[in-house]
């Protein structure tokens, strides 16, 4: 089976606001094989959080998907009703959020939804979903969880919420975890245990990932493919560890550079200079360009496409091969 | 619990205050307070008679204390127009009030929530600024007209419901009480629609909202195990808080509708100067909305596991 | 306004609003039906066709006609000019009882805000309590207590309607008083009194003279017109619409005007002042913006 699991073909998302149409996501295209990982990086206000709420249809009120396919095993999403998409989420397709305290339903209790899917999708019988909540809370690694099943999501700590989540999202055996920065709002140790988590579940069951965030060392630990979005756009493809040792892109570059890196003590972080773009008036050409140490010219006016590189990687830089003089 | 029990502690001051102003509405009273109620049987002997049974000539505090002894034993006065007990007077017509109350309070939810829902689930469109537009024309509208005009409309118009009073057996009851009931109703229906369309947009808009979309949860399901349920806690507060408004008005539509309950009782002992009964009567309704507040903060307890387990 | 099709999705865009009063269509909807009212209100002598209180046991319960424009009552007296008179009577009591309670709360509101501890404390129970009573049964009672008239009405709204000014006040000040310009009039070492009423009070007032302008005001008319229905407003024979209604409510299978042209001027001029609150209320909120 060649095709991917999810292929995402110049998706464009729209947002209305009173200052302006804002294009969030403005033609992005990656795939998914299965049972792989990709990671979806880049700032705050890059798209990627759009991006990954587009694909199930969870765009908040004021926004659309005004072009491009978002097709799951060999399926559309795109035109889909909303009672269709109900039928994948959460059975074939499943999300975890950032924010565990916010995003549990504080008056029900942990065990009543982690049932939940289960019970809507797979038809079972609440005595049955019951088992499986338990059974999904010890393969999470949630300790005591004959007793932690009744209880409500406010009784647990960040990094025990979290792992909920996840028993959530792994209810009904989904294909693919959409993950919105899961890791972002918790301690830095208990952000290693996640990561780990994430990665020995996806390992036992070949369950594909889509992780997104801003932190560069948490996608290297569990990704092995990587798509850098920029302003909206995907700037950056590729397999994971080739494209952190040798960014072909001046942004990848400079987020690498601007890393901690806990392996190797670095001389020093450098941050990228100015701020993100505006998403209602971009900047000509490369969106990127007026942060760009190796701007051009040509940066200016042309629209880099996405071009492919050996190996199967890709970039949107009209001279990525300055990025291979510099050394990250 | 705590909770629960914190809020009782400081409900005793409030309990301690009601009191205090029910005792002191007879010296609000111009003049003598004996004669003036006694107006034209005020002969001499009357007047001392009240004076030593109310103890009008010893000091304040000396007063407040007969008062309060009095309230303990369960003795509200006596019916200076019935001679008898006013507690019984009292005791004996409230049931009908707390139906009235009870009908009231149904029935402003059945309305409000399903019209909230209607509001929020499509925000500042069409049927939401229907639904907005309501408290404008309601406010304005005083209880008792409303109530004349459903008398008008369904009691002689159409005859749907009988005029007034009580009606006999529970479907008597259900019948004559429905138009009074449906009066109260509609007064509080503002209010409400109005808080729970915004905990219901709050909500709506929430984290767990989407987690839950993203777990495929849509339609009866989302609403009801989801949305109502952390919408109505916030509704219960606002509930609670107008439960006040909501009695007031029982008071009116009993004069409207001839209802023989406490509010009824109360008005026509304004006319017959019945003041011990008067004074019964304000004490009464002072003590049911503290009561029905506390039972509110119970029912919030129960519905916010949060409050319920502490942090 | 429309933006932005691509997929044929189009995606509404919020309209920008101005600041201006006078394009608030609230506002001035309500500013114009309330000075409408007002203004016959005011103009009562000029437009009724006759005294409100004479009666003509002859002329009793005529529909509208030429004599008189909307009939009269079952004591003959016209209809059209009892309306106007209590228009005068209703609106004038509404705006005085607004007053008093306005003064009290928002000086006893500042109190409690400014200083806090246990004036705070003493305060909130007091209002608490007032509040334990339904706004209705307190002020029946206490227009009892009282004797019947104008006076009770005012004394006893103002007995029970103060607490509402106190809170918002209160509230308002609790934050304001964080502020800089307030630490700057400390220092200065200025007295309390003045920092309050020159300094703090103007620049949290305008919440309560909202409130005073709709809210409570519309509550005041509905309570003077409440007590006359029941019988324990302005003793008869003034005109007032609360005992038109109560007067009509018999007669209303054969000259339902009689309770309903009472009924609705109530309900119009609650529905003016509603639109003036609500218009007001955005105003301060754009200004805040």
């Amino acid at each position: 089976m060649n095709a991917a699991l999810l292929e995402v073909r110049d998706l464009q998302v729209r947002i209305a606001t009173r200052r302006g149409v804002v294009r969030a996501v403005d033609g992005v295209s990656f795939d998914v094989p299965r049972g792989a990982a990709l990671g979806l990086v880049g700032e705050s206000g890059s798209g990627k959080t759009m991006t990954l709420r587009a694909v199930l249809g969870l765009l908040p009120p004021e926004a659309r998907i005004t072009a491009g396919q978002v097709i799951f095993d060999g399926q559309d999403l795109v035109p889909l009703s909303d009672a269709q998409l109900s039928r994948v989420r959460g059975s074939r397709v499943s999300m975890i959020f950032q924010e565990p305290m916010s995003a549990l339903n504080p008056v029900m209790r942990v065990g009543a939804q982690i049932a939940e899917g289960p019970v809507v999708h797979l038809g079972y019988s609440r005595a049955r979903a019951a088992e499986r909540a338990l059974e999904l809370m010890r393969r999470v690694g949630i300790p005591d969880p004959e007793r932690r099943l009744r209880a409500y999501p406010h009784e647990f700590s960040g990094g025990m919420r979290q792992r909920v989540m996840i028993a959530i999202a792994l209810s009904c055996d989904p294909e693919l975890i959409l993950c919105d920065e899961p890791t972002t709002a918790l301690d830095v140790t208990i952000q290693d245990q996640i990561l780990r988590l994430l990665a020995r579940l996806c390992g036992e069951s070949g369950v594909s990932l889509v992780f997104v965030t801003h932190d560069l060392p948490v996608v290297a630990q569990i990704c092995d493919r990587l798509a850098v979005m920029y302003g909206g756009q995907l700037v950056e493809r590729g397999e994971a560890s080739e494209l952190l040792a040798a960014p072909r892109h001046p942004y990848t570059l400079g987020l690498v550079r601007s890393a901690p890196d806990f392996d190797e003590v670095r001389e020093s972080l450098v941050p990228i200079p100015g701020s993100p773009p505006s998403l209602i008036t971009p900047p000509p050409g490369c969106r990127f360009h007026p942060r760009c140490a190796f701007a051009e010219e040509d940066c200016q006016v042309t629209e880099p496409p996405l071009h492919l590189l050996p190996g199967g990687r890709a970039t949107a830089c009209l001279h990525d091969e300055r990025c291979l003089q510099a050394a990250p | 619990m705590s909770f629960v029990i914190h809020r009782l502690l400081l409900l005793i001051p409030v309990a301690v205050g009601v009191t205090i102003i029910v005792f002191f509405m007879i010296h609000l009273i111009p003049g003598d307070p004996a004669r003036t109620i006694l107006g034209i049987h005020a002969t001499a002997p009357a007047i001392a008679e009240l004076h030593r049974e109310w103890g009008l000539n010893r000091p304040l505090a000396a007063q407040y204390w007969l008062f309060l002894n009095r309230l303990f034993h369960g003795n509200l006065g006596q019916s200076l127009f019935y001679q008898v007990p006013a507690r019984t007077l009292i005791f004996g017509r409230l049931p009908v009030t707390l139906w009235l109350i009870i009908y009231s309070v149904v029935l402003a939810i059945v309305i409000s929530v399903p019209l909230a829902m209607v509001a929020a689930s499509r925000k500042d469109g069409a049927r939401d600024q229907a639904v907005r537009a309501i408290p404008l024309v309601g406010l304005g509208m005083p209880q008792f007209l409303t109530g004349i005009v459903l008398i008008y409309l369904f009691a002689l118009r159409v005859h749907a419901f009988p005029v007034g009073g009580y009606g006999s057996g529970i479907g008597g009851h259900l019948r004559s009480m429905f138009l009074p009931s449906l009066t109260v109703a509609i007064g509080l229906a503002p209010v409400i629609i109005r808080s729970l369309r915004v905990s219901m947009i709050e909500v709506l808009g929430s984290d767990y909202i989407t987690t839950a979309r993203a777990k495929g949860v849509r339609g009866g399901r989302l609403l009801a195990r989801h949305v109502l349920r952390n919408a109505v806690i916030p509704a219960v507060t606002v509930l609670g808080i107008n439960i006040g408004f909501l009695i007031g008005g029982t008071l009116i539509v009993e004069n409207v509708f001839a209802i023989p309950g406490i509010g009824q009782l109360m008005i026509q002992s304004i006319f017959a100067r019945d003041f011990p009964v008067v004074q019964g009567v304000t004490l009464v309704f002072g003590v049911i909305v503290v009561v029905v507040n506390l039972l509110t903060d119970v029912a919030y307890t129960l519905l916010d596991p949060r409050v319920r387990f502490g942090r | 306004m429309t933006a932005l099709t691509g997929t044929g999705l189009p995606v509404e865009l919020p309209r920008a609003r101005s600041g201006r009063w006078y394009r608030q269509p609230a506002l001035v909807a309500g500013l114009m039906v309330t000075g409408a009212i007002v203004a016959m209100a005011i103009a009562a002598p000029l437009l009724a066709s006759d005294n409100p209180t004479a009666q003509n046991l002859g002329a009793t319960l005529q529909g509208p006609g030429a004599h008189h424009l909307l009939g009269t009552d079952q004591l003959g007296r016209d209809t059209w000019s009892r309306l106007l008179y209590g228009a005068r009577v209703d609106l004038r009591v509404a705006f005085i009882a607004v007053l008093f309670p306005f003064c009290i709360g928002t000086f006893l509101g500042s109190l409690a805000g400014y200083f806090g501890g246990w004036v705070d404390m003493v305060l909130m129970r007091l209002v608490d309590i007032v509040v334990a009573f339904p706004f209705y049964v307190l002020v029946i009672a206490l227009v009892f207590v009282l004797g019947p008239g104008e006076r009770s009405i005012y004394i006893a709204i103002a007995i029970i309607g103060w607490v509402s000014y106190a809170r918002i006040i209160r509230g308002q000040i609790l934050v304001a008083k964080r502020q800089e310009y307030v630490l700057a009039a400390q220092s200065g070492g200025l007295p309390t009194y003045r920092i309050i009423a020159r300094h703090l009070l103007p620049n949290v007032i305008s919440q309560a003279i909202v409130y005073a302008l709709s809210v409570d005001m519309i509550q005041d008319i509905l309570a003077i017109v409440t007590l006359g229905y029941l019988g324990l407003g302005i003793p008869p024979p003034t005109a007032d619409w609360g005992s038109m209604i109560a007067a009509g409510q018999s007669f209303i299978t054969t000259r339902w005007e009689l309770s309903m042209i009472p009924g609705i001027a109530v309900v119009i001029t609650g529905f003016g002042l509603s639109l003036i609150g609500d218009g007001l209320a955005d105003l301060l909120r754009r200004g805040e913006s």
